[in-house]
């Protein structure tokens, strides 16, 4: 009886992971840390929004559009706006990317969900971001 | 002789059922089974079993297997908390079946006691509480971990300092049990993900100032699988059988990618 040697059950090579190998990206540290960052700016920017549109002066019945012409005529509040919209939008998007990507289960709806939020995304900033850069009091007129 | 009408004992018994333990109560223990050759979907099995307070939930499997059900399909090796090879969710939660005694599932004021056990989630499973662990390895083994080092090796032993040996302490504990990264949701909903257990032997190594595959193995848990799919949930510490502080491990790997600095 011939004895046969099993050989050492199947094992990969330890250096060769079936993985594919790391990219040397940081796409997801930035996406993280700006996560971070953009929450914060938005504490400020959101609260302080909220706290001149609802509770100043009278609230939210005094906003009509003179009120909205007023205060974009002036850079600052443009800018507030602005960095209010591009920062809510790029942390939204990352966030639902996120949530996407934790919840797809399969490859193509995965693809085609984070194709609809990549559109999306565009859309809403490039339309906000041209009211607050083209807006003309006189529209109304 | 009487002739006593006694039913067989069932396949791979290990003989009559036992008279139960003084002190003892019966308590329900309703196992989620599977058996590919007969079963289409997971089902319950409920049995009801006599459990001493210091009973570990292991004897009550035991008394299932040996007694009552012979073909309760489960892993366990040395039945003391050291292999990690009996995780399962008892009760919604990983644990170790060996690690958890019966009087802290004991429902109080005399209501009859429920104990749940399933197989950890996130694995295939091959037959009731077994699951194909190879997906949990295969993500170990991509970490690379194992020590690294280049040049000449050292006549003697490679020196560390006690303060540079604490620095990893916490994660050397890991058994490889896999109840923290079975108890991960993202790893339930994305397989791909690293999963805590690998992030923390990579924390072992990243982390050991004698080796130097560090920034090899920051780069791997650097990339959409990695380090940045953890949503701090802390099941995975609060799974770990050992204590060890995953989330906390997960955290300081995200800080030395973020500084680059170990």
């Amino acid at each position: 009886m011939t004895a046969t040697v099993d050989s050492a059950p199947e094992l990969a090579a330890p250096r060769s992971p079936r993985r594919r190998p790391a990219r040397r990206n940081n796409v997801e540290l930035y996406a993280w840390l700006f996560m971070r960052l953009s929450g914060l700016a938005l504490l400020v920017l959101v609260l302080g929004h909220l706290f001149i549109m609802n509770i100043l002066d009278g609230g939210v019945h005094r906003i009509n559009f003179a009120f909205v012409a007023g205060r974009w005529s002036s850079p600052f509040w443009q800018f507030w706006d602005l960095a209010m919209l591009w920062l809510a939008q790029l942390h939204g998007a990352n966030g639902l990317r996120t949530v996407i990507n934790d919840y797809a289960r399969k490859d193509a709806t995965r693809f085609w969900l984070k194709m609809l939020l990549y559109t999306a995304t565009v859309l809403i900033v490039a339309l906000g971001s041209f009211v607050i850069f083209t807006f003309s009091p006189d529209v109304g007129s | 002789m009487t002739a006593t009408v006694e039913t067989a004992p069932p396949a791979g018994s290990r003989g009559p059922v036992p008279p139960a333990p003084e002190g003892s109560t019966t308590v329900t223990v309703k196992i989620r089974r599977f058996n590919p050759e007969v079963d289409s979907e997971p089902r319950w099995d409920s049995f009801e079993v006599p459990a001493l307070p210091t009973d570990r939930v292991l004897n009550l499997l035991h008394y299932v297997k040996w007694y009552l059900d012979g073909t309760l399909t489960f892993r366990r090796s040395c039945a003391h908390g050291i292999c990690g090879s009996d995780a399962m969710r008892i009760n919604g939660v990983n644990r170790l079946a060996c690690k958890v005694l019966v009087k802290d599932l004991m429902s109080g004021g005399g209501k009859a006691t429920t104990i749940t056990v399933e197989p950890i989630k996130g694995l295939p499973v091959h037959k009731d509480l077994l699951v194909d662990m190879e997906p949990f390895f295969e993500a170990f083994r991509a970490v690379k971990p194992y020590l690294m080092t280049s040049g000449n090796e050292p006549t003697r032993e490679r020196i560390q300092s006690q303060a540079d040996r604490a620095r990893f302490d916490d994660t050397t504990k890991c058994i490889l049990c896999a109840c923290c990264t079975t108890s991960c949701p993202v790893y339930w909903s994305e397989g791909s993900y690293f999963g805590p257990a690998a992030i923390v032997n990579a924390h072992r190594f990243i982390f050991d100032s004698r080796d130097e595959g560090a920034e090899e193995r920051l780069d791997i848990l650097n990339d959409v699988d990695g380090v940045w799919r953890c949503r701090t949930t802390f099941n995975c510490t609060d799974a770990c059988p050992r204590g060890i502080q995953v989330t906390k491990a997960i955290q300081e790997v995200k800080r030395a990618l973020l500084f680059r600095r170990v």
